[in-house]
């Protein structure tokens, strides 16, 4: 359960918006469903009193929308950041896609996001509420009598069972307190893989990525992923598709989007989050910043504005591509 | 669509031998765009060329496909020809099929069937080539030097001479470098003031050049031909264009225990200072760390003795700005520091030198007046050991020393052994050293007559530890060829330093975006054919900030130097490379990683305005490319996400079409 209450986050936004220091509010708003939180412009009061969620299913990373709404909306954007989503923040600083002067940056504690996909596993379909209580998540479905209590700890998300950072990087006001950068063990999945043979590997990879619908849902939501024209969007690419016509092509798409982000990615996770088939997305992400840390030295993308990704920095002594050919598996 | 022409060149028997060129010509008929094919013993001929022409005028071509050896080899022909015949000289392309492919096959039908793949993939390109051209810059006619050495001097000299102006820019409050504090130059011995001083004063009297001394590169911007350069003129508290160097004021100065640099502290100066005797420009300079008047604002004494009236203490640090089409980087070397070299007991006692601080003890101008005397007790050392290498060649020690020669210490050691053995024959003199190298014009005979005629005991081996002991210093060393541990009582011991860039350099390739070695050398273009360019364009390399040297090399280094850069000036405009990366701007993320990248700087940021796809207005911030300065790396190119950035003539759908007919 969240530490700080809805109350605190919408009286915030309320004045802000009242006293005309911001022209609206990026928040998470309700959706179809009490899981289903949905990204909200606010630009009213009412509108935020009525509409505005605070829960354990806000997981949604605002940083993105940020590229395009302060185009859209004249003066200040009140934004509700978690401490996963201010790295993606300044990694989206780092690139100039915003201007930060339209922005008032309002960091929120998190406790860790639940995962719908967990809590169906457990509690079943047809959920039709949720309660938050000092228990757990109290769910009630259409199907049983009783309403079902699940831990947090059972419905946590994946990236929040191993959150590298409880701290805001970046914010021009905290609700509530910033925590610490954590040690999580989120490379133990990626070694799993790495320890794997070259063929049961691409068995596994095969096996995810062959779910793939190409929905595009991981690039649409990746704050990473905010070009003016997606390579896959672009017919003069060479790379543009909408649907895969073969097995290898959906590969592709999932690779050439790992070495688009690759140095940039903050590991915020959001892909994994939207993923309608599941397909854990993130850890093509996280084999490639573990390689950057490995070859180059430790690096976070966003943890500092303005820092330069190892990927477009040239050290004299940098690894060589042939020591690195010399590190590749052996079996 | 292009009317294509393929020309399928034999090379006499270099390519014909491997590759059958009638079935390559044949079978390059078939490929789009192509309407006319054929092959000829030699392209590159008057008659080969002739071919093309003709053939360009008869079937209306708009591409050329030219089937041959290297585009290094004859590109550039090939474009003339096409340009003569009215094509753009940037629809024609090399298939490589000597180099490539006939020199490293040899069965016929192999090679024939790549060749048949090159010739291919040539097409494929050329039918999505565009014409270029190459787009002009004006060249300012001015050049920078950046350090006022004998190699900066030489530079800026000939340069000079061409009839363009030159600036100078030094650190110190004089030019001439470190030449000016050496005593003998080998291998002929001829007095290091005596041939340098009086181009000290060719460069003062030159119109052509001025000198700023005492003075720094502040910021430098632009590219080629067109450099804004600002230049720190640090405050000297001495109005320069008045001040005669009478040096009056020098000998009234209360402050006069101030170590002296140019002695490399083994004597004092005073507060105002003129550095030496033939010092360029001769002006007094005030070091404010040490002047009574600009710390505590009292004594004024040297304001009072100057009938000049030169004496301003409030005098601010200037900047000047200037353009420049060409920048020369001579920012020298330095002996390392010995701090580290525990062994041989430099900070213990006064009598271990530097090979530097030996040149200022023999030196008539220096602080004893030229007389060998140990600076401990002044008196004549009769045991003296020079120990070669300290620093250098140093690969297991590289947190101490370096990795690398520095090339002048066995020839000035030679030198300095030999000196002390024609002046005081009385004097035993030893010299430890890895190896004794002397490749230069009368190098060899230097050292051997060192050896022979004036007997210096040479040891190979090197010197374990130096102990201060009474007036002595014990030296323990090895001699390898004898095998066995020699104890000598020395009264000096003399450290050849290895030599490392100034530290200046490392800032200022950063402004000049040009590279560096892990040493803090600047690199050169290329290390055999173009080795006193820079790779970034317009920046030259004179001197020791390129590797050690020594004077003769470092003199023929500085006119090389200067002969690019009148070759560059006397240019009044320059053509650029068309092959330059150009950002579609409707792509564009203004995300810097192009800039990142990029190793010459040549991109930069603009706000501009653009309409959306939503018919909205935004302001957004687009990457621009300056053709000048741009290089054709396409580093940008790959790191660009969205595919914005593409490289002119080497389009991302060039190459992908070469790399579909390869693979069909």
């Amino acid at each position: 359960m969240q530490k700080i209450t809805r109350d605190v986050l919408v009286n915030k936004a309320v004045s802000l918006l009242e006293a005309g220091e911001v022209k609206a509010v990026l928040g998470w708003g309700k959706g179809e469903f009490s899981y289903d939180v949905t990204p909200t412009v606010f630009e009213s009061a009412d509108e935020l009193r009525e509409n505005f969620v605070w829960n354990d299913f806000c997981g949604a990373n605002f940083s993105k929308y940020l590229v395009s709404k302060t185009r859209k909306i004249q003066g200040k954007i009140l934004v509700f950041l978690k401490p996963c989503d201010t790295y993606s923040f300044n990694q989206l600083l780092t690139e100039h896609r915003f201007d930060r002067e339209k922005v008032y940056a309002v960091g929120v504690p998190c406790e860790g996001m639940a995962d719908i996909a967990k809590v169906k596993a457990l509690a079943g379909d047809g959920i039709s509420a949720i309660d938050f209580t000092d228990a757990g998540l109290v769910v009630t479905t259409l199907y049983d009598d009783e309403p079902k209590t699940i831990t947090y700890a059972d419905a946590l998300a994946e990236r929040c069972v191993n959150c590298k950072s409880k701290k805001h990087v970046a914010y021009d006001e905290l609700l509530g307190e910033s925590g610490e950068v954590l040690e999580s063990a989120r490379f133990d999945e990626v070694e799993k893989i790495e320890a794997m043979t070259a063929d049961e590997r691409f068995a596994f990879w095969q096996g995810e990525l062959s779910r793939c619908i190409r929905c595009n849902a991981c690039r649409d939501v990746c704050p990473a992923c905010t070009c003016e024209k997606c390579v896959f969007d672009n017919p003069n690419s060479g790379a543009e598709n909408k649907a895969p016509a073969t097995s290898f092509e959906e590969q592709m798409f999932h690779i050439i989007r790992a070495f688009h982000v690759a140095g940039r990615c903050t590991d915020c996770g959001e892909c994994s989050r939207v993923c309608p088939q599941n397909i854990p997305l993130h850890l093509l992400n996280r084999k490639f910043i573990r390689d950057i840390d490995n070859f180059y030295g430790e690096y976070q993308a966003g943890a500092e504005v303005g820092s330069r990704a190892p990927l477009v920095d040239y050290n004299l002594d940098d690894l060589e591509a042939s020591d690195v050919f010399d590190r590749r598996d052996t079996e | 669509m292009q009317r294509i022409g393929v020309f399928v060149c034999w090379c006499g028997s270099n390519i014909a031998g491997t590759v059958d060129v009638h079935t390559v010509a044949e079978a390059l008929k078939s490929e789009p765009g192509v309407v006319f094919s054929t092959d000829y013993q030699y392209m590159c001929s008057q008659a080969g060329q002739d071919i093309i022409k003709n053939a360009i005028k008869e079937h209306n071509l708009t591409g050329i496909v030219v089937c041959s050896c290297s585009p290094r080899m004859h590109e550039a022909t090939f474009r003339k020809t096409a340009a003569a015949a009215g094509i753009n000289p940037y629809m024609v392309e090399i298939a490589n099929i000597r180099e490539q492919c006939s020199w490293v096959h040899k069965d016929m039908q192999t090679g024939t069937e790549k060749a048949i793949i090159l010739g291919k993939a040539a097409v494929a390109k050329v039918n999505l080539n565009t014409p270029l051209t190459p787009g002009e810059s004006p060249v300012t006619k001015r050049a920078l030097v950046i350090g006022g050495g004998i190699a900066g001097i030489q530079t800026a000299l000939d340069i000079a001479d061409a009839g363009f102006p030159v600036d100078i820019v030094e650190t110190k409050p004089t030019i001439g470098g470190k030449m000016a504090q050496l005593d003998k130059t080998f291998p002929t011995l001829d007095c290091a003031a005596c041939i340098l001083t009086p181009k000290m004063v060719d460069v003062a009297q030159n119109e052509n050049i001025r000198i700023f001394s005492y003075s720094e590169v502040q910021e430098i911007k632009g590219f080629v031909g067109n450099f804004d350069v600002t230049i720190k003129k640090r405050a000297r508290f001495v109005k320069e264009e008045i001040c005669t160097g009478c040096g009056a004021c020098v000998e009234k100065c209360p402050m006069k225990k101030i170590p002296n640099e140019f002695n490399l502290g083994m004597d004092n100066r005073h507060a105002i200072y003129i550095p030496f005797a033939q010092a360029v420009p001769k002006v007094a300079t005030i070091d404010p760390n040490a002047c009574n008047m600009l710390k505590k604002g009292k004594c004024g004494i040297c304001s009072k003795v100057c009938s000049a009236g030169a004496i301003d203490y409030t005098q601010k640090d200037e900047f000047i700005s200037e353009k420049y089409g060409a920048i020369v980087v001579a920012t020298g070397f330095n002996p390392i520091s010995m701090e580290k070299f525990d062994e041989y007991a430099y900070s213990q006692s006064k009598d271990v030198i530097t090979s530097l601080e030996f040149e200022r003890l023999t030196n008539a101008a220096g602080p004893t007046a030229g007389k060998l005397l140990r600076p401990s007790d002044l008196k004549h050392p009769h045991t003296i050991v020079f120990v070669q290498c300290v620093g250098s060649r140093c690969a297991a020690c590289a947190e101490k020393g370096k990795e690398y020669c520095s090339k002048i210490c066995c020839m000035y050691t030679a030198k300095h052994a030999m000196l002390v053995r024609d002046k005081y024959p009385d004097t035993e003199v030893y010299v430890f050293y890895i190896d004794v190298r002397t490749p230069g014009k009368n190098f060899d005979e230097f050292y051997r007559r060192a050896v022979e005629e004036y007997g210096v005991k040479y040891v190979k081996g090197m010197v374990g530890k130096v102990t201060p002991e009474g007036d002595k210093l014990k030296v323990q060393a090895s001699d390898l060829i004898a095998n066995k541990q020699l104890h000598i009582d020395a009264d000096l011991v003399v450290l050849a330093a290895a030599i490392e860039p100034d530290k200046s350099a490392r800032p200022l390739a950063t402004m000049l975006t040009a590279s560096m070695d892990t040493n803090d050398f600047f690199t050169e273009a290329h290390p055999k054919l173009r080795p006193v360019e820079s790779p970034t364009a317009g920046v030259f390399l004179s001197g020791a900030c390129q590797g050690p040297k020594d004077i003769p090399e470092t003199v023929s280094q500085a006119s090389a130097a200067a002969s690019k850069v009148i070759g560059l000036l006397v240019k009044d405009k320059l053509t650029g490379n068309p092959c330059v990366a150009s950002p579609n701007e409707l792509m564009c993320n203004g995300c810097s990683t192009c800039e990142r990248v990029c190793p010459y700087g040549a991109i930069t940021y603009e706000d501009k305005e653009f309409m959306m796809p939503d018919r909205s207005k935004a302001i957004r911030r687009v990457a621009q490319v300056n053709p000048a300065v741009c290089q054709g790396c396409g580093a940008c190119t790959v790191a660009c996400m969205s595919g914005a950035m593409d490289l002119r003539g080497f389009m991302g759908s060039q190459i992908i079409a070469e790399v579909d007919a390869i693979c069909k």
